[in-house]
């Protein structure tokens, strides 16, 4: 299977595209493990790599992987690993230290039910995981919330670009229905990964001073100075990536706020036009960190509510509460479990608000 | 144009196969075209199902709550699905394996006898191109011969020797349906 027509439609599952996208930019070094409902990615590596002279290994543990993607970042090299739910969980120590060594990566986890072994269908209820951290210490990834298959391979090439811009991990955060589902997809996105140049990477001291990577620091105060310096890098990310989709937001009575799955169905909702009487804009985060705080904080001026939707019990609800202040009542409808709201389900919840603001009002 | 889809039948069935080649096609026609595949733990003989739009324009939710079509292969499908049906929608069912059928929504009710009519072609495997050319040649999707270079695609190395068949199962599959 080469994909390498640039101007070519491929039917694709939202794993290969990922993977497709991965290898269109320059990664090189894929570990995997396998795990439900993210197999395709591991698979398509497992073909593709040795077509391009790339490494795919199947590893015999997700530490073994998140610690391989160690190495080959600290060597410079693009590199990516995959996982789901427990396996992404497994990778929290192995991400912690990427994160302390400033090494670039993308990780990417197709959502599943939880928590434990939980099940195999579509979920959204690793986000506090995703953007609070994940492991130990004082650190973000960047996250980067895809809404369909083409989307899922677009910010696939930026999140290489973005790991190697803020030697940072990256990652994906999709769920198993993005994974699974079929769409058409174009490799057509420029990437240059040379034009980064990793001069801090480990490529053998000759004839230059070495260099040293690390997340270990055992003089007194050299820590808190280095993560000052992470902070900084933090606040800058904050400041200069954070991405959403706007959709019906001017003079909306309701704004919803939602990511990938969740988001094209409440679209549905909105673009079909199924509450004519009411006004429902979307908002919906591309990026889950750095949070589009700012706009939610704006839209939250102007509307008489906001929705939160959710698979999950109520995760992205508390940052939408963190931008919202108070400004504006917030609400949430989620599902979990492998459950996916339906259109059918928002229209309901929307409907229940409205209705409740009318009782309110007449109290009063 | 939106057209909402389900298809279903028992694991192995060829269900899968059946709407990669739809999408497949109506993508190389210029359509939009979301496919989504149930994956869950399933077991033999269990209900492999798949939701399959295809638009002129951006595709929102890929889940499907109210079908225009279902192309149903064996009788515990039918019964899963049928509540999706909408009022004056298309229903194709392999009439070798589904008898019964209620009609309260005054739906169009395509009965193929997939199951009989790959078998006596000499494959029985090929029922699920038969409810193809059938869907196909009543929907008016693409013309055959796309569908027939996306099967070649599919049919490749130790499969090719299927291909004459599951050609022959989609034009007899077409065929049938032109008598209705």
């Amino acid at each position: 299977m080469m994909l390498t027509d640039e101007n070519k439609k491929y039917l694709l599952t939202g794993n290969e595209a990922c993977a497709e996208a991965a290898i269109q930019a320059g990664c090189r070094f894929y570990y995997g493990y396998p795990i439900t409902p993210q197999n395709e990615i591991l698979t398509h590596m497992a073909i593709r790599m040795p077509q391009v002279g790339g490494t795919c290994i199947q590893v015999e543990s997700e530490l073994a992987a998140i610690n391989m993607v160690h190495g080959s970042a600290a060597a410079g090299a693009r590199t990516m690993t995959s996982s789901s739910g427990p396996g992404i969980s497994l990778k929290q120590e192995g991400i912690s230290y990427l994160a302390g060594s400033e090494l670039p990566c993308v990780i990417v986890n197709v959502q599943r039910g939880g928590p434990g072994l939980g099940d195999i269908s579509p979920s959204q209820a690793d986000y506090f995981q995703a953007v609070k951290g994940g492991g130990h210490g004082d650190y973000y990834t960047i996250v980067l919330a895809p809404g369909s298959v083409q989307e899922a391979a677009d910010l696939v090439y930026d999140a290489f670009d973005l790991a190697d811009t803020y030697r940072s991990p990256v990652m994906i955060l999709g769920d198993a229905q993005l994974g699974q589902m079929m769409e058409a997809v174009v490799f057509n996105k420029k990437c240059e990964p040379d034009s980064f140049k990793k001069e801090w990477a480990l490529t053998g001291a000759n004839r230059r001073k070495r260099n040293i990577v690390k997340s270990f620091f055992s003089v007194q105060g050299e820590l808190e100075e280095f993560n000052a310096k992470l902070q900084e890098k933090f606040n800058l990310i904050k400041s200069k990536e954070v991405r959403y989709e706007e959709i019906n937001t001017e003079n909306a009575d309701i704004v919803i706020v939602a990511y990938g799955t969740c988001a094209r169905i409440c679209k549905e909702v909105i673009m079909k036009n199924k509450l004519p009487d009411i006004k429902v804009g979307l908002l919906r985060p591309i990026t889950l960190w750095p949070y589009p705080s700012q706009i939610i904080q704006e839209i939250a001026g102007k509307v008489q509510a906001i929705l939160t939707v959710e698979m999950s019990a109520g995760q992205m609800v508390e940052d939408v509460k963190l931008s919202v202040l108070g400004r504006c009542p917030v609400h949430f409808y989620g599902r979990t479990g492998g459950g996916i709201p339906s259109p059918k389900d928002i229209i309901k919840k929307i409907t229940e608000i409205i209705s409740l603001k009318e009782n309110t009002t007449c109290m009063t | 144009m939106s057209d909402k889809v389900i298809l279903a039948g028992l694991g192995g069935q060829g269900m899968m196969l059946l709407g990669r080649l739809i999408a497949q096609a109506v993508m190389l026609e210029g359509k939009n075209v979301t496919f989504f595949p149930s994956y869950g733990t399933e077991v033999r003989g269990g209900t492999a199902y798949y939701h399959l739009t295809v638009s002129d324009e951006e595709i929102y939710s890929p889940v499907i709550e109210e079908a225009d079509a279902l192309i149903m292969m064996n009788y515990p499908s039918y019964l899963k699905f049928k509540e999706l049906l909408k009022p004056d929608s298309m229903l194709f069912v392999n009439s070798s394996m589904i008898d019964k059928i209620d009609n309260e929504k005054n739906i169009d009710v395509f009965r193929v006898p997939a199951t009989k009519i790959a078998n006596d072609i000499g494959n029985v495997v090929a029922s699920n191109m038969v409810l193809l050319g059938a869907y196909n040649q009543v929907k008016n999707l693409v013309s055959i011969p796309i569908f027939l270079s996306c099967l070649k695609n599919v049919l490749k190395g130790r499969k090719e020797p299927f291909f004459e068949v599951n050609k022959l199962a989609i034009e007899r599959g077409a065929d049938f349906v032109k008598n209705f």
